[in-house]
């Protein structure tokens, strides 16, 4: 598995602010090494985010997002100690998937 | 005379005003500025390079299979809390002034069997390097928002304040720079760079006081060792050596004249 996001969750009345930071290269495919070859393409091509098991968030990426991608988004319907899981998957077919509690 | 008088006063208020409104959209950029990199704080990539170094603590590595969790930054074998802000200082096993990366690297050696002159060697953000630079930064975020407070009591610490004193004036390399050319005086800047000024404290959360800090250009983090060696590069001078004497002296005198101010790490940077 890849490294870890960073995910924290925050309820301020009835909305609840989801901030992930994703460790993805991100390599868009156009870059070349030192010695003058094609760095390959990975990058994240699609993020989803569920609470309770219902999908509250589904994107669909491409080259445009950089390296490190830092995702906020909010939604509502959601109680404090719930879980928000994360889970992206690149174009190499590698997947990550972690949760956080809602604070 | 009179009119000339009243014109020359009407004039000098205009002027005035328009010198006042400039310097009221020069704060007025200063604050959007500071307003950016506070919301760029939120996610700032240097978190994942701490997560990094958290488990690179703990975890056995190694010829010897150790962690680093007994390794003594300056404060007690594994104390981390305050170690960062109080480095450089001297230690009296290695009987050498050490920075946090050079410092780390002992440990490495000791605790954990890595050589250090292979390290040391390696480039930046590669191999054992990056795990190192991973590790200055968690153990630098333990001591995030504390003030520097380096001891700078013994000999040898106030030796190396005046080497570093002597390093940070000296002019060379094809471009007769010193340390002091850019960081030497108050209100400086680079295209839209400020340049801290270096030969006394300029503020929390500035210069020797942001490192290390997650480079949005380069997507890549940096400790002091790199921006010193950054430094000396962009002077036309040669490189200087992983943990060499030169980068610890300087990160002594930066980090004495830096007392009371208190630590962003790990900080963004553009």
């Amino acid at each position: 598995m890849a490294d870890p996001m960073r995910i924290r969750a925050n309820l301020a009345g009835d909305e609840t602010t989801v901030r992930v930071l994703m460790a993805h290269v991100m390599e868009t495919g156009q870059r070349k090494n030192p010695a003058g070859e094609t760095i390959p393409a990975h990058y994240i091509t699609d993020v989803e985010a569920t609470h309770n098991g219902k999908a509250v968030l589904q994107a669909a990426w491409s080259t445009a997002v950089s390296q490190n991608p830092f995702l906020s988004f909010k939604f509502k319907g959601a109680a404090k100690g719930d879980k928000v899981v994360v889970k992206w998957t690149d174009n190499k077919g590698e997947s990550r998937t972690d949760e956080t509690t809602i604070a | 005379m009179r009119n000339q008088l009243l014109a020359g006063v009407a004039a000098a208020t205009l002027l005035g005003t328009v010198s006042g409104m400039a310097h009221a959209q020069q704060d007025a950029t200063a604050a959007g500025i500071q307003q950016y990199r506070e919301m760029l704080q939120d996610g700032n990539p240097a978190e994942l390079f701490e997560a990094k170094g958290e488990d690179l603590w703990k975890k056995a590595r190694g010829p010897k299979n150790a962690s680093l969790e007994k390794c003594d930054l300056g404060k007690g074998p594994g104390v981390l809390k305050g170690a960062f802000v109080e480095l450089p200082r001297y230690f009296k096993d290695t009987g050498r002034v050490q920075d946090l990366e050079s410092r780390l690297l002992t440990c490495m050696e000791t605790l954990q069997g890595f050589n250090a002159a292979e390290v040391a060697k390696t480039p930046f953000n590669r191999g054992e390097m990056a795990n190192l630079t991973a590790l200055a930064t968690y153990v630098a975020t333990q001591s995030k928002g504390m003030r520097f407070n380096l001891p700078n009591n013994t000999p040898q610490e106030k030796a190396m304040y005046e080497v570093g004193k002597r390093l940070f004036f000296m002019r060379g390399g094809t471009h007769d720079f010193s340390c002091a050319s850019c960081h030497g005086e108050e209100g400086k800047r680079i295209r839209l760079q400020d340049l801290p000024d270096l030969t006394k404290n300029p503020g929390d959360g500035v210069g020797f006081a942001a490192w290390p800090a997650y480079r949005v250009s380069n997507a890549q983090m940096w400790g002091m060792q790199l921006r010193l060696n950054d430094c000396y590069r962009q002077q036309r001078f040669p490189e200087p050596k992983f943990g060499s004497d030169v980068t610890i002296a300087l990160g002594q005198y930066m980090g004495v004249n830096a007392k009371g101010a208190e630590s962003i790490v790990p900080a963004i940077k553009r």
